[in-house]
């Protein structure tokens, strides 16, 4: 945080002092050389936050490392370097729909990158699926994935539904249970949103399928920012394990409330937050055996440079949910462009169906999706680590019960 | 009557305009053809009553969530149909119960009003039907949305124009000068608070109805989002908000201002564009027609 | 009796953020819709100060208050003076500051987003929790509603019992008929304003001490701080202080008896109810 603001500052003061040389006018300079890519994305309003810290940052990174290699590689050899054009959808489905309009038939750009959220990524695809550009849609959690593949031909969804992450911590609390660590209990909350209750609804049946009895199970608004009677319920349920499906605030929230009542729960398990980098802030370097959505192969080397990379590029290490992936997503195009060149249909095809070698390791999609996902992850010695499925490659064993605050 | 030849003339050019422009341009002339529908309708009864009302959105949503509730069980006419009858019922509603209040008592309950609706909406979902997050599949093309557009606004407009010359269009205009007066000169406040309040929640309603078939996806977060009603509140200020083409002339300009500003500014566009604002504020007090009326010499108070 | 706790405690966080606002429209008649933006810009400077250069928190206070005194003083002097100048006391000033402090909120947002980026931020400080009556409260939740008292408490007498309380009130009964009794209405409001931007400091820096907050939550801080104004009656700073703890009662009730996800429905029903009741809407179309 302390470099991240300083950074912070002088990015600004660069700014300001560009602004007035922009203000003469921003013709680029279109060579046909240039390989242009665009995306329109919050950059004010609520979802601001998300994008900023999970999207923005990686297609920063991405295409300057792209450009310091000399370009983005085609199929005949040569190198084009990457041309930016940039919109604020100022978190408005309406302003964003606008903005893809004018990618497409305007500034006639190269290659979409998708915005950042669920609502959005859907709030375009009909539109990308219209102009013929392939979406890959990193930061979209939903169930209805393969509908949408199906419906959307070059669509791609890649980050599972909400079920597969339900489903995803019920196996991790089943195996604990049955070791005996844990009673079978669950404490459950969950935010009213359409993430909150995806999870939710693929929870309860997980739940009641793998023999648990959840206790109590409540929904709070977005916007609530005081957790103490929510707490404190669940603090006195019964249940070993406490399971929130929360949007960063109220996962930091919980985080502090549950600290500051000494609320100890064998398993204390948070939504969207938890594998953000600030976490290890937010839970004041306590953070060690909380779960969250997410998580990474902290012993792959790949994962370890790029997470070098993005500290040095933005200031900050990555999130370590989607952050991967999206960066991930960058280099399949990268590698299926290089293949088969800027024509969508082909790139398209090659996307659906090629294999690609990224920081998460081999990625081939199955029907436009990406299965192959880290669905709980543990902080452990100041790492968020994959968990579950615990049979994928760099697994590491939660550990349970979570030692106490 | 020269006037209405000109604007019909208009219409029919505006109506023309989609089988020249690129989906992009289309997608512009959809932008600006709901938010002068919405700031036309929210004049019809701010601008003439001066009571502020930051309720817009509250309207918009429910007209966006009931297509997307309704849009599979049921044919898009009548899910129209039922969405107006739905924001004219809300609105009468609303409208009973805050007759008592003005200034800006009136301002802060339609916004909180908005955020209620939301809540509400957002509770029942998450523990009545359980889902939340509705999906819109619609063959509706861009094209069409903005023929729906155009025609509600060019019709809001018309009925603005038309209650203006009404003993409807007297009556307000003298609860906005002094509530008071109105009362002692037998108008019934009630009924006509109510009926210009009536409508134009209706319009603006149906404006969201029309519109979400474009957003595919729709939550409650996404379709009340509180900028709409501030956007429509300023664009209607800025023109003229007691003038008939006032709310044009205000959102018009201002979109196309926002769109290049987020173009060209990406980063440091909220900053500019809240300069602007101020600046606005304090060069055009009396709205962009109010300005130019001034400029040119003419009487500004003819119009009042 | 944990109810009771928790809910006097949120509501005391509450009402800090509405002491401001209640003043500032109150007294000075600037509807400031930036308002939230401020208490964020202070909540940014504060943990600027925390991780830079190791101040503590709440000796920061003592710098980020009188800093917002400076900042809305000078505010008042360049923007809203001109407004209410122009305005002649009549109602179209409402109108204005909503459109210009508008304005304000995007620029203050634009350069929060610019200086401090768009990330969660937050600090931990005393996030320990104290035992009050058997209930385990967060000590740094403790210290904004001591921080409330104090501020609130003090600024209820000093505006009853004080000949400068006395000018205050005056000017916010009738601008109008003040200046008869030589009383220098733009010097009171500017001083109001300034005052009412101070308070809005001390609760941004309360808020950075218990909370996780990001550039474009401004808007959440002025919604609540609006309702509980208007609960309390505007201007009123008792008023503002019962109603944040009936706020901060009400959510930890229906949060705990009936069902968390209903909270802000209730805090809203409830906010349009008293509104409903209150004779303020009722007669004269301004006060």
């Amino acid at each position: 945080m302390t470099g991240h603001s300083r950074r912070a500052f002088m990015h600004a003061a660069a700014t300001c002092s560009l602004l007035a040389l922009t203000l003469s006018g921003t013709a680029a300079l279109a060579d046909d050389h240039t390989v242009k890519i665009g995306y329109a994305i919050a950059k004010t309003g609520p979802n601001a936050t998300g994008a900023g810290i999970t999207t923005l940052p990686n297609y920063q990174l991405w295409v300057s490392k792209v450009n310091e290699a000399g370009g983005l590689a085609m199929p005949d050899g040569s190198k084009r370097m990457i041309e930016v054009v940039e919109y604020d959808d100022r978190s408005s489905n309406e302003d964003l729909v606008r903005a893809i309009e004018r990618l497409a038939t305007q500034d006639n750009v190269d290659i979409i990158l998708p915005p950042w959220g669920t609502g959005a990524n859907l709030a375009i695809a009909p539109l990308m699926d219209r102009f013929g550009y392939p979406q890959l849609a990193v930061t979209a959690v939903t169930d209805k994935a393969p509908e949408f593949a199906a419906r959307w031909k070059r669509s791609f969804w890649m980050l599972g539904g909400g079920h597969d992450y339900a489903v995803g911590l019920a196996d991790a609390l089943t195996a604990a249970r049955d070791a005996g660590t844990i009673n079978g209990k669950i404490a459950m909350v969950s935010v009213a949103d359409g993430f909150g209750i995806d999870l939710v609804n693929g929870a309860r049946p997980a739940f009641a399928d793998a023999g648990f009895e959840v206790v109590y199970d409540k929904s709070y608004p977005l916007g609530t920012s005081d957790f103490a009677a929510i707490l404190n319920e669940a603090k006195d349920s019964g249940a070993d394990s406490f399971v929130a499906f929360s949007y960063p605030p109220g996962s930091f929230g919980m985080t502090k409330t549950a600290q500051s009542i000494s609320y100890n729960p064998k398993v204390f398990y948070i939504g969207v937050g938890g594998a953000f980098p600030i976490y290890a802030k937010i839970a004041d370097g306590k953070q060690q055996g909380v779960m969250s959505i997410g998580g990474v192969n902290a012993e792959s080397e790949a994962i370890q440079t790029y997470f070098q990379d993005h500290i040095d590029s933005a200031g900050a290490p990555p999130d370590s949910w989607a952050s991967a992936i999206t960066f991930a997503s960058l280099q399949m195009l990268e590698q299926a462009v290089e293949r088969v060149g800027l024509d969508h249909e082909q790139l398209a095809a090659e996307l659906s169906t090629g294999t690609f070698d990224t920081i998460i390791g081999e990625v081939k999609l199955e029907d436009n999706q990406l299965r192959d996902l880290w669905w709980v992850g543990q902080w452990q010695d100041g790492a968020f680590k994959g968990v579950n499925p615990a049979d994928k490659a760099g697994a590491s064993s939660p550990i349970i019960p979570k030692p106490e605050w | 009557m020269i006037a209405l030849g000109v604007a019909l003339v208009g219409l029919v050019a505006l109506a023309a305009l989609p089988f020249y422009l690129s989906d992009y341009g289309l997608g512009l002339m959809i932008g600006m053809a709901g938010y002068v529908t919405l700031a036309s309708a929210w004049a019809l009864f701010s601008g003439q009553t001066r009571y502020i009302s930051l309720a817009t959105v509250a309207f918009y949503g429910v007209g966006a969530y009931t297509i997307a509730v309704l849009n599979e069980t049921m044919a898009y006419p009548a899910a129209l149909a039922c969405a107006g009858l739905i924001g004219a019922g809300l609105a009468l509603l609303v409208g009973l119960s805050t007759l008592r209040l003005s200034g800006i008592y009136f301002v802060i309950f339609t916004f909180g009003l908005a955020e209620l609706v939301r809540q509400v909406i957002t509770w029942f979902e998450v523990n009545v039907t359980g889902t939340l997050g509705r999906y819109i599949f619609l063959d509706i093309t861009a094209r069409e949305i903005y023929w729906q557009l155009l025609a509600l606004g060019a019709f809001t407009i018309a009925l603005t124009a038309w209650i203006m010359r009404r003993r409807l269009g007297l009556a307000l205009r003298v609860i906005g000068d002094d509530e008071t007066v109105a009362a002692h000169s037998g108008i019934d406040l009630a009924r006509t608070k109510l009926t210009a309040f009536v409508l134009s929640a209706t319009i603006i309603t149906l404006a969201g109805a029309i519109s979400s078939p474009r957003w595919t996806y729709v939550e409650p977060l996404i379709v009340f989002n509180p900028n709409v009603s501030f956007l429509t509140v300023i664009m209607a200020l800025l023109g003229g908000a007691n003038r008939l083409w006032g709310p044009l002339f205000g959102a018009v300009p201002l979109f196309l201002l926002f769109e290049w500003l987020s173009v060209q500014f990406p980063d440091t566009y909220p900053v500019i564009l809240g300069l602007l604002f101020i600046g606005v504020v304090f060069l055009l007090p009396d709205g962009i027609l109010g300005g130019l009326a001034r400029l040119t010499g003419r009487n500004g108070k003819a119009a009042r | 009796m944990t109810i009771l706790v928790l809910g006097l405690v949120l509501g005391g966080t509450y009402a800090l953020l509405a002491l401001g606002l209640t003043i500032q429209y109150g007294i000075a008649r600037i509807m400031n819709l930036a308002y939230g933006e401020m208490t964020l810009a202070a909540a940014f400077v504060l943990v600027f100060l925390f991780n830079q250069l190791g101040l503590p928190p709440l000796l920061s206070i003592l710098f980020v208050a009188p800093a917002g005194y400076v900042t809305g003083w000078l505010l008042y002097t360049v923007m809203m003076r001109p407004l209410v100048a122009r305005s002649g006391g009549g109602g179209k000033l409402e109108l204005d500051s909503i459109l210009a402090t508008f304005g304000l909120l995007f620029v203050v947002q634009g350069l929060l987003l610019l200086f401090f980026g768009s990330n969660f931020t937050s600090i931990s400080y005393l996030d320990r929790g104290v035992s009050v009556f058997g209930v385990t409260v967060a000590l740094n939740r403790l210290i904004a509603f001591a921080v409330c008292i104090v501020a609130g408490g003090g600024l209820a007498l000093a505006l009853t019992r004080t000949r400068w309380g006395l000018i205050m009130r005056a000017v916010a009964l009738t601008p109008g008929s003040a200046p008869l009794v030589g009383i220098d209405v733009t010097r009171v409001a500017r001083q109001a304003f300034a005052l009412g931007t101070a308070l809005a400091a001390i609760g941004g820096t309360s808020v950075a001490m218990y909370q996780t907050f990001s550039a474009t939550d401004g808007v959440v801080f002025t919604m609540k701080a609006l309702v509980i104004v208007i609960m309390g009656g505007v201007g009123n700073v008792p008023g503002a202080l019962a109603a944040g703890f009936a706020l901060g009662l009400i959510e930890t009730f229906v949060a705990t008896v009936i069902d968390p996800g209903l909270t802000l429905a209730a805090t809203f029903a409830i906010f349009l109810i008293v509104l409903l009741w209150r004779p303020e809407g009722l007669f004269g179309r301004r006060a």
